[in-house]
């Protein structure tokens, strides 16, 4: 057996997994340091009930979060990353593969597939930060690439939550070209009226940002969320002094004009609804704007 | 550029001095009436021997310091040597005009053609000027905006690449990397003219690729391509900078690399001792492509020209399936 089926069995084994919240967990809110119980956080989406930091989903949160009960269909699985370069840092790419496949329990850092929200069909991608910060490889690229055409080819509208910290350096030139690889497909989505929305969480940043997650016909980003091209600790260094505060945050880019608007998570779905329906069926779901606050 | 003052690199002092030695030996001989034509002659092919042992063996460091020498062409260079005539245009339309990519019109020949590049400076003050090749968000805008010019009056596009990378600072992230090189990765697959890319300095990340989804990609014989720079994977993965060589080994960014990997069409080949030895014989190399790539595509369609150019990079990545 190749050390891929091994690592696929491993997938299988960990996803099949149930996970119960146990009544005494918690843990220490990242922003303000509450004591946080999970089941609580779980009622609360997994926002801190006392500052409103939006803590990270896992993958299966974000579809349960955004798609309509048992609509989900994952597609093009069963790609995985090679080592075309042979890179090695103090651990080879191919270990660190392994070990990720191992831990994560997951393909790469995104999944794709088919789904349904408020009833409209929509092709959705979710990246996970936990599979090597998130990061963008061959894999990457040809996932969000095939579930672009498969959205021009359905003619259904296209979403990608975005979390990661850029291009994967071990595949070096290749993961760049994952740049230009998605971005060129949106640009028949783009001529062809399908629309494209991105959802951009924290944090979301490098070649990412220079790609897909900035394309939406609508950029719709989670509250305080890191975005941006630079990372914070590249840019300091560069201009050797602080960075002003709340830069590169989701407030900052709605104050720029990259992102169409901030939505706390509570609002994410009906939000995304009354926006999809505007462009499919061109039907108003809004929540009335008194309850929206 | 002042050829007094600009340095050479380290391994390639030997061959400076030896060619130094032989004009000194020629200057002072022909002040005296003397013959030495058999030791310039013997100077000569030590000349060239040593500089096929030295750059036949090239580790990819070396190359990363061939790819930023301060003598190598530019694009200003490539302008003057390759093309006929240009009128420089300026400005995104929204913001300034940004020094560290130049734009224009430009001949070659009888054929108009759209012309962009990164600028690097000679010297510090020009450096400074130049922001040393790392353009802000205006910059890759402004590109857009004359290529977007370009498709409209059905003139081929040809890119010089040569940045160390999109410039990382407030300004930049206020006005939107990001976005200005995700557009423009969006918006050159969908130019209906032929766009040609040449990688022939420093191919410095998204700030590189940004001015180069083109038809043909191709990347003179010592030029770099990579995600991020060595210095910057090396402070990331060895958390040392000072690792930057053995991440550039790692990387595997030298153009032989990233024809392997299916990212770029050809390797141009350089003189002996690096394009900055001989720019002319550099440029030629670049314009007899230019004109050649040029004639091909004339006769392509517009559709397919954007067809190929899409599969082109969909065909782009290596991985497992099944
Ligand atoms: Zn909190």
């Amino acid at each position: 057996m190749s050390w891929i089926d091994q690592a696929k069995k491993g997938i299988k084994a960990i996803t099949a997994e149930k996970k119960e919240i146990p009544d005494n967990l918690w843990s220490k809110c990242p922003a303000c340091a509450d004591v946080l119980y999970h089941r609580e956080l779980a009622r609360n989406l997994w926002v801190c009930g006392n500052c409103n930091h939006h803590l990270r989903l896992t993958t299966e949160q974000y579809r349960d979060l955004l798609c309509d009960p048992g609509t989900w269909r994952e597609t093009h699985t069963g790609i995985i990353s090679m080592d075309p370069l042979g890179f090695k840092d103090s651990k080879s790419y191919e270990e660190r593969i392994k070990a990720t496949l191992k831990k994560t329990g997951r393909e790469d850092a995104i999944v794709v597939g088919g789904a349904e929200i408020d009833g409209l069909p929509v092709q959705l991608g979710i990246m996970d930060f936990e599979f090597m910060g998130g990061s963008m490889g061959s894999v990457v690229g040809e996932k969000i690439a095939r579930m672009l055409l498969d959205a021009l080819r359905e003619r259904q509208a296209a979403i990608i939550v975005s979390r990661s910290g850029g291009a994967r350096m071990q595949e070096s030139l290749l993961s760049l070209m994952q740049m230009a690889k998605t971005s060129a497909v949106l640009s028949r989505l783009r001529e062809e009226g399908v629309p494209f929305v991105s959802i951009l969480t924290n944090p979301t940043t490098g070649g990412v940002t220079a790609s897909y997650a900035s394309l939406g016909d609508v950029n719709i980003a989670e509250p305080k969320a890191l975005i941006g091209f630079a990372g914070p600790r590249v840019i300091q260094q560069t201009i050797n002094s602080e960075l002003p505060e709340g830069f590169q945050s989701s407030e900052f880019l709605l104050e720029h004009g990259m992102i169409d608007m901030i939505v706390p998570r509570k609002e994410l779905r009906p939000r995304l609804a009354a926006v999809l329906h505007w462009f499919v069926d061109g039907r108003d779901v809004s929540v009335p704007r008194a309850g929206l606050g | 550029m002042n050829p007094k003052t600009t340095p050479w690199l380290e391994f390639e002092k030997p061959i400076v001095e030896l060619e130094e030695r032989i004009r000194t030996l020629e200057d002072s001989a022909s002040l005296r009436g003397l013959d030495v034509t058999d030791e310039v002659q013997r100077l000569r092919e030590r000349v060239m021997s040593l500089g096929r042992e030295i750059f036949d063996s090239l580790d990819d460091w070396q190359r990363v310091q061939l790819a930023r020498h301060p003598r190598r062409p530019t694009t200003q260079d490539y302008l003057r040597l390759i093309f006929d005539s240009f009128n420089e245009l300026h400005g995104d339309r929204a913001f300034r005009d940004d020094p560290s990519l130049i734009t224009g019109l430009a001949f070659l020949g009888r054929r108009p053609v759209m012309v962009i590049g990164h600028q690097k400076g000679r010297d510090t003050k020009s450096n400074i000027h130049r922001n040393f090749g790392m353009a802000h968000p205006e910059g890759y805008r402004k590109a857009m905006r004359v290529m977007e010019l370009a498709a409209r009056n059905r003139r081929p596009i040809v890119t010089f690449i040569d940045t160390p990378g999109a410039y990382p600072g407030l300004g930049a992230e206020e006005r939107g990397q990001g976005e200005a090189i995700a557009r423009n990765l969006r918006d050159m697959a969908a130019l209906p003219v032929p766009v040609l890319v040449f990688v022939t300095g420093e191919g410095g990340s998204g700030g590189a690729l940004a001015i180069g989804v083109g038809n043909r990609v191709y990347m003179l014989e010592n030029s770099i391509y990579s995600v991020i720079s060595p210095e910057g994977c090396a402070a990331i993965l060895w958390r040392d900078r000072a690792k930057a060589a053995d991440a550039a080994r790692a990387m595997k960014i030298t153009a032989r690399d990233a024809l392997r990997l299916g990212v770029i069409d050809a390797v141009l080949p350089e003189p002996t001792g690096g394009a900055h030895r001989d720019h002319i014989a550099t440029a030629a190399v670049l314009k007899s492509r230019i004109i050649a790539d040029l004639d091909e595509l004339a006769s392509v369609g517009a559709e397919d020209l954007r067809r190929q150019r899409l599969d082109k990079f969909l065909a782009m990545g290596i991985f497992q399936e099944g």
